[in-house]
């Protein structure tokens, strides 16, 4: 005798798994550690965020008034500072009526950086491009053409200075580092043993020791009678610094390419630079446009170093605006604040573009 | 009816890739050669024409300067050569309690990445980007200003519990009085790390035999703790500790660090434990997450599963770039110069301008960091070679 058919009674429909409560529930309080941690934190909060915004926004002074910031000293933030100097410090000591050249110029390089980063316009035109944009940049910051006023190199600073140094020297160190990093796994002893040197020499000594060959020791490899703008020797230490580095990344990326490309490729017939060039370039590079990145956003943070050597970059800037100033000198911290911001927003774009890319590297792996 | 393979020609040509080679290296060192000669020559040159000085003879002269803070004894009165290797003490100071103090707070912020815990995730995240997105000398500026600016002058230092004092002079805290009894601590010490080691290489011996795990922290350092006591205890039991007190303008007594010394250790450690955290994280992403389930069903704790399944391959991503982070450290300490921390650099420059001596305080500054980074870097090359994926 058969059984005959009981359907099980239905289940209850699933708890919500979506939306905000199960999603606080299920990373905020799934066990009572984690409730403990979760309170903790938001005590936490609780008790510093108060201060920070009585100190940030609701007793800070925003107008220009010393006698008002000093008055305000220690309850509340003076942005004063940065409203009386902001062009002190973005300009440095460019001469105050000409600062819409540097202004136009600092523009019309970071648009050409942010072109650089957009898929569409990855081709040869970029090359073009980049010649336009340093011609207007130089132009515009050196005068002396167009009936705009020369202005000599020692008066760039700030902003314009920290984004050309970091642009150009990686620029300069692009070809520089290919050219090394190939060399370093060349089949001949002779240049292999100079790359290796090369790199490890750089790349074991800090960027301030490389800066002060490049401010004191310069002068005196020159041939008598020629001097070398500071500027030019400062850009020649980074962009020596930054080959190095880069030479070592791209060497992690030819290390990737199969033996067996290389040994397709000789038995086609192809020259080692056309094997480079054609093969094992493109795909190296390729892969290592993420790191390529990472190391233009430390060379951007390294040009703070200059300073160190004289040349009024962003950090030099700030100095240059507050310490010879007694009114504003008390509120350092507020400019610093305020720095710090220009280099975080710089710096984060940049990383969160090559996440970017990383994504897009690892869509054309994932088959 | 095959005709004969035509004999292979011998000849030697310049075509062929082997005479290539040597030409093409014999011109590159040419070049290189020529290239330093030109240098070497104009340097000569120039400095004749200055009437600069050559030669390391100075390291013997008096150097004339004091140096703010030393490990070991040094009075103005002695020479440039001394004065720099205080210097490098004291780099090495701040470097390895840097490391040490960025690996712990890294490590955890990396972990940390992990949590369960949103607020804690969002936490580390932020941490690491607003941390690494920020030059470090900028950092090191900050915490330096912070230290002069909003602490109390050191009449009225913060004070903990009597215990530990900061303001504008620094920190201090209280420190044992070193008596010849505290070496049997550190005997102690020695013998608990040899025990250690014994016993955990045993218990592996174990587990590879009987597959029994045996907790191989507890106990060890239960009896290494036990083993100083003892030793604290051998040696007379000393109690003495020097505490700081507040003296009407300063504070004195314990152990001390100056501003400068805390504002480049604590901004060197933060900014490099961005970098770490990443690191650690990015080892720890790198495990495939089958391999964790796998782990899970074979029935492995929590616990077991990190220490045998998951660290053992993560540790192969992270120890290469780990070890980059602290030459990082190492080399960036160079910037305690913008702060005044006498560090070799600082101390070089100040050589260089009272000297003159451009190249040769230069060339100390560079084969301090060289001798350190190479031999890491040694040890490096040597490891990825070890570990890089074997082809014909």
């Amino acid at each position: 005798m058969a059984d005959i058919f009981q359907p099980v009674a239905a289940r209850p429909a699933p708890i919500a798994t979506e939306g905000l409560m199960p999603w606080i529930k299920r990373n905020l309080f799934t066990s009572w550690k984690n409730s403990l941690v979760t309170l903790l934190m938001l005590g936490l909060v609780a008790y510093l965020l108060p201060g920070f915004v009585q100190w940030g926004a609701i007793n800070a002074v925003f107008s220009a008034h010393a006698d008002a910031c000093q008055a305000a000293r220690g309850i509340g933030a003076c942005w004063g500072v940065v409203t009386e100097k902001w062009r002190l410090i973005i300009f440095g000591r460019y001469p105050f009526e000409q600062q819409w050249r540097p202004e136009i110029a600092t523009l019309v390089m970071v648009t050409g950086l942010v072109l650089s980063c957009i898929r569409a316009f990855w081709s040869m035109w970029l090359l073009a491009l980049w010649a336009g944009v340093l011609a207007v940049f130089f132009t515009l910051m050196g005068g002396g053409v167009f009936g705009l006023e020369p202005v000599r190199t020692d008066l760039w600073g700030g902003l314009p200075l920290t984004v050309m140094l970091a642009t150009l020297s990686i620029f300069c160190a692009f070809p520089l580092a290919v050219l090394v990093a190939l060399g370093r796994r060349s089949n001949l002893p002779a240049i292999r043993t100079l790359c290796i040197i090369y790199i490890e020499l750089i790349r074991g000594v800090p960027l301030i020791s490389v800066l002060f060959m490049a401010s004191f020791m310069f002068p005196l490899f020159m041939p008598q009678g020629t001097s070398i703008d500071v500027l030019v020797r400062v850009l020649v230490g980074i962009t020596l610094f930054a080959a190095a580095y880069m030479a070592e990344i791209v060497r992690g990326g030819l290390q990737a390419i199969p033996k067996g490309q290389l040994e397709a490729a000789d038995t086609l017939g192809l020259s080692y630079w056309q094997t480079q060039r054609k093969i094992v370039l493109p795909q190296a590079l390729a892969m290592v446009v993420p790191s390529m990145m990472n190391n233009f956003i430390s060379i951007f943070k390294d040009t703070s170093l200059v300073t160190i050597v004289s040349l009024y970059e962003l950090t030099g800037a700030h100095g240059l605006a507050l310490n010879s100033d007694v009114n504003w000198r008390p509120f350092k911290i507020e400019a610093y604040i305020f720095i710090i911001a220009i280099y975080f927003v710089f710096c984060f774009a940049m990383s969160r573009y090559s996440l970017w890319v990383e994504k897009q590297v690892n869509v054309s792996k994932a088959r | 009816m095959s005709e004969p393979a035509p004999n292979k020609k011998r000849q030697w040509s310049l075509r062929s890739r082997a005479a290539r080679g040597l030409i093409y290296q014999l011109i590159a060192l040419i070049v290189i050669a020529g290239a330093v000669w030109f240098l070497a020559f104009n340097t000569q040159k120039n400095m004749e024409a200055r009437g600069i000085q050559s030669g390391f003879d100075f390291l013997g002269q008096t150097a004339g300067f004091d140096i703010g803070e030393t490990v070991i004894a040094y009075d103005p009165s002695e020479t440039y050569g001394k004065a720099l290797w205080v210097g490098v003490l004291n780099t090495l100071r701040v470097a390895v309690v840097g490391i040490v103090l960025t690996t712990i707070i890294g490590v955890l912020i990396g972990i940390g990445r992990f949590s369960h815990n949103a607020l804690v995730r969002g936490f580390c995240y932020g941490y690491v980007e607003l941390f690494r997105n920020v030059p470090i000398l900028l950092q090191l500026l900050m915490w330096y200003l912070l230290f002069v600016e909003v602490l109390p002058p050191s009449q009225a230092a913060w004070n903990l519990a009597d215990l530990f004092f900061l303001s504008k002079g620094g920190v201090s805290m209280p420190w044992p009085v070193w008596v010849n009894g505290h070496f049997w601590v550190g005997a102690g010490l020695l013998a608990g790390i040899a025990a250690t080691l014994y016993y955990r290489r045993w218990a592996q011996q174990q587990f590879e035999l009987s597959g029994r795990d045996r907790n191989r922290w507890a106990l060890p350092l239960a009896a290494t703790l036990l083993l100083m006591l003892a030793g604290w205890v051998a040696g007379g039991a000393p109690r003495q500790w020097s505490l700081p007190e507040q003296l009407p303008f300063m504070v004195d007594g314990g152990i001390s660090a100056t501003p400068e010394f805390m504002a480049v250790l604590i901004g060197l450690a933060l900014y490099t434990a961005a970098f770490i955290a990443e690191v650690v994280r990015s080892g720890i992403d790198s495990v495939s997450h089958g391999q964790v389930e796998a782990a899970g069903a074979l029935g492995l704790s929590k616990r077991q599963k990190m220490r045998l399944v998951i660290l053992p391959q993560a540790l192969r991503v992270i120890i290469p770039p780990m070890t980059n982070q602290f030459l990082n450290l190492t080399k960036n300490s160079s910037l305690a110069v913008a702060i005044g921390y006498p560090d070799v650099v600082s101390i070089a420059n100040t050589t260089l301008n009272q000297s003159g001596r451009a190249v040769e305080c230069i060339a100390i500054i560079m084969v301090v960091y060289l001798s350190t980074s190479l031999s890491t870097s040694a040890l490096m090359n040597a490891y990825n070679k070890r570990m890089a994926i074997k082809e014909r």
